[in-house]
């Protein structure tokens, strides 16, 4: 109880700091408008679409949020089949999570978290975000670009990179790595 | 029916409001790392203008390695990018190395990363992803070669 106090209060101090972010960001844009207003304005409109682009996904992803808090004995399942005694499946189940999600990376993020709140392991989570690389819907574009065989193997690689990527992440920072 | 929307309710309440919490602390974050990849996917295609490749394999890799990590877009994108540095003479060591770095590095996103699952985390988790670039791109077109 008092550890969730804690990360209340930690979670204020870097709501602050998020604050400070964006405004150092917008800072950074008002100089940029006046020194090039032309890259400010190209800058602002490349946002303005993204901004449009990922409107519906965040909500998506609130609602979906949502419902994991709501049915929190799921999330704890999965939490489960991705801890540390969950073994190669547990390796399978991340690899192949991170294959098929799509979409931009930040609605994810909050979704790991709460899963590594109830026990998902660090290497599964690295694990996870390196075999997003993997685009299933564009591959055919790859394909067409670079060629079949061209596809296959980084598509390989990017599979055996992603088992090791997660192993040397939790060498590195330890089986119980909790965020700081 | 009372009894259950009496308990369905408050639970709805309070997981809505912890979610809610959840995006809050996330939306500045987001808004200016959002701000920040537009800046950079409009100077990106400036930078290989400007014959920022092109010096040989290694350091093509390394500065492929650079730009694809700070970039934040749609994979799509890069495969386009890529193609035009491959038209242009980049050999295909850098130009896998800037697809790889692309989806697996991002300098970018980090905060929201680091705020999510801890700063060590998105540190060492960017790092290697930026190594590990240069050794998927060297492995795959060796493979492809033999």
């Amino acid at each position: 109880m008092s550890e969730h106090a804690g990360k209340r209060q930690g979670g204020g101090r870097k709501a602050y700091r998020g604050w400070l972010f964006l405004a150092a960001v917008c800072a950074f844009y008002l100089l940029l408008y006046w020194l090039f207003p032309q890259f400010g304005a190209a800058g602002i409109g490349r946002f303005q679409t993204m901004a449009v682009e990922l409107g519906p996904v965040f909500l998506l992803v609130f609602f979906f949020l949502w419902a994991t808090e709501l049915f929190s004995g799921t999330t704890r399942k999965l939490a489960e089949l991705t801890s540390h005694g969950s073994g190669v499946k547990g390796w399978a189940i991340a690899i192949f999570a991170g294959v098929l999600s799509h979409g931009p990376i930040y609605p994810w993020y909050p979704l790991l978290q709460n899963m590594r709140e109830h026990g998902m392991r660090v290497a599964l989570v690295a694990a996870f975000l390196y075999a997003r690389a993997i685009k299933l819907p564009w591959l055919p574009l790859m394909a067409f670009y670079f060629g079949s065989a061209y596809m296959v193997v980084l598509t390989f690689w990017i599979l055996v990179f992603a088992v090791l990527h997660g192993w040397l992440i939790e060498r590195l920072l330890g089986e119980s790595a909790a965020p700081d | 029916m009372t009894i259950t929307q009496n308990k369905l309710l408050p639970l709805l309440m309070a997981s809505g409001k912890k979610t809610v919490a959840m995006f809050l602390r996330l939306f500045p974050v987001l808004l200016g790392v959002l701000l920040l990849s537009s800046l950079i996917i409009e100077m990106i295609p400036t930078l290989i203008a400007w014959g920022a490749l092109g010096h040989g394999s290694l350091i093509d890799m390394l500065i492929a390695d650079a730009i694809g990590s700070i970039a934040a877009a749609q994979p799509v994108i890069s495969y386009l990018l890529a193609g035009e540095l491959q038209k242009a003479g980049v050999d295909l060591y850098a130009v896998t190395t800037f697809i790889i770095a692309w989806v697996t590095v991002g300098i970018i996103p980090l905060p929201v990363e680091a705020m999510m699952l801890g700063w060590r985390f998105a540190v060492w988790r960017n790092a290697l992803a930026f190594v590990m670039a240069l050794l998927v791109a060297w492995l795959t077109v060796v493979t492809l070669h033999v």
